[in-house]
């Protein structure tokens, strides 16, 4: 018999209609079907969603977390790049 | 320079969770941390699904329709906090299969609660009410834990455990307004099951060995006789307004501090059902070895089904 486990996979729930799908945890099962099934069983038992997505772990490609400094430091030094860099003379509306 | 490196990590770890920034499956974690955590968030996942096995014993005996869907949902919601929590282990590198035959093979613990008996029906009620909310309060500060996906896991249960508690006191409630047969029989399970419920919380604070670090991790956030206080000052009046006794002689409101003093815990009955010694440990892990023997076959046929229609996809395209 042989010991082969079950793959995981990550679950996205989109909890209603104009959302987008969101992460809500992961399982194992034998195929994505499967996986698709387990997924409403373990994680929309109470009307938590109305669409599933399932994606093997393996297939996910994550960004190193001990790297998310340089990752992200351009963000941080453009302040620019947000409305309320920039000073707006008093008495103008709508903007 | 290496010891160095670990040091100014682990001295970056724990100003991260001083500062309550929650600490995510691939960040640095020292060692002890990620060890505790297996060892916590597993012996939760077994609790949870052993703890299916006391009220599965009342499924085809429960009163009517409506109970016995209540207690399938509830058992079912059981199995799906066990799932969540095996997630939630795999993600600190630990082998799901191995931790569950740490529980099979009598390696790992789980909540000494389910191993006390359910003798009668009244006990499906004292279940709920007692040992899930005493599972309440352990779990709600757990929703702050510092490790995030055990936290994430704990805002899913908690919500559901509600219910469970909920569906329980209304089991109480109605045998404790019943007849005097039916009082009794919520009296008697009140006897049997008070006392175990407050065990549930673990030993005093002074014999804790595990406390003192898990807080300061913030892993936990309540020391065990804190909530354990919680809990009998939250129960006490519950039991009072639906005309119940809780079992014990020392338990008196104290105007000074506000809360419930109560009786000495029986420390050696705690440790005997720890160490084995209880009325179900036995039958318990055996019943769990038997429901993954016997469940062999369904999972190698998913995987046999699982690679014939990957092998039928692969013709038709």
């Amino acid at each position: 018999m042989s010991k082969k486990e079950w793959p995981l996979w990550e679950v996205f729930i989109r909890s209603k209609q104009g959302l987008s799908h969101k992460h809500a945890g992961s399982l194992r099962a034998a195929d994505a079907e499967m996986a698709v099934n387990n997924a409403r069983d373990v994680y929309t038992r109470r009307s938590e969603g109305i669409s599933i997505w399932v994606v093997e772990s393996v297939n996910v490609v994550a960004s190193d977390p001990s790297e998310a400094g340089p990752m992200f430091e351009p963000a941080n030094s453009k302040a620019y790049r947000h409305p309320t860099f920039y000073e707006v003379p008093e008495g103008i509306k709508h903007m | 320079m290496e010891k160095e490196n670990l040091e100014a990590l682990d001295r970056n770890f724990q100003d991260k969770i001083d500062r309550e920034i929650r600490i995510e499956p691939k960040d640095y974690m020292p060692d002890a941390y990620r060890k505790t955590l297996i060892r916590q968030i597993s012996q939760h996942a077994h609790s949870e699904i052993v703890g299916q096995l006391p009220e599965a014993n009342w499924v085809t005996r429960a009163p009517n329709l409506r109970r016995k869907a209540v207690l399938l949902a509830k058992i079912q919601d059981e199995a799906g906090h066990g799932l969540y929590l095996y997630s939630a282990v795999e993600t600190l590198g630990a082998d799901r299969e191995d931790t569950i035959d740490d529980l099979n093979e009598g390696r790992a613990k789980y909540s000494s609660i389910f191993n006390y008996p359910t003798l009668s029906w009244a006990d499906m009620g004292m279940v709920g009410w007692l040992v899930d909310g005493a599972a309440i309060m352990n779990q709600v500060p757990l929703c702050r834990c510092s490790y995030g996906p055990y936290a994430r896991a704990m805002v899913r249960v908690c919500k559901e455990e509600s219910f469970h508690q909920r569906q329980g006191f209304e089991i109480v409630t109605q045998l404790a307004n019943g007849t005097p047969e039916q009082k009794e029989m919520a009296q008697e399970s009140l006897n049997r099951w008070w006392w175990p419920a407050l065990m549930m919380f673990g030993p005093n604070d002074a014999d804790s060995t595990h406390t003192a670090q898990s807080m300061a991790w913030k892993i936990k956030r309540n020391t065990n006789d804190e909530l354990r206080q919680m809990f009998v000052d939250a129960t006490v009046p519950q039991a009072d307004l639906i005309g119940l006794k809780i079992p014990d002689k020392d338990l008196k409101f104290n105007e000074e501090t506000g809360h419930y003093d109560f009786g000495e815990i029986d420390w050696d009955e705690f440790w005997q059902v720890v160490k084995g010694y209880g009325h179900c440990n036995n039958e318990r892990v055996t019943a769990r070895k038997k429901a993954k023997e016997d469940g062999a076959w369904v999972r190698e046929a998913a995987n046999v089904y699982a690679e014939k229609r990957a092998q039928r996809n692969k013709k038709v395209s």
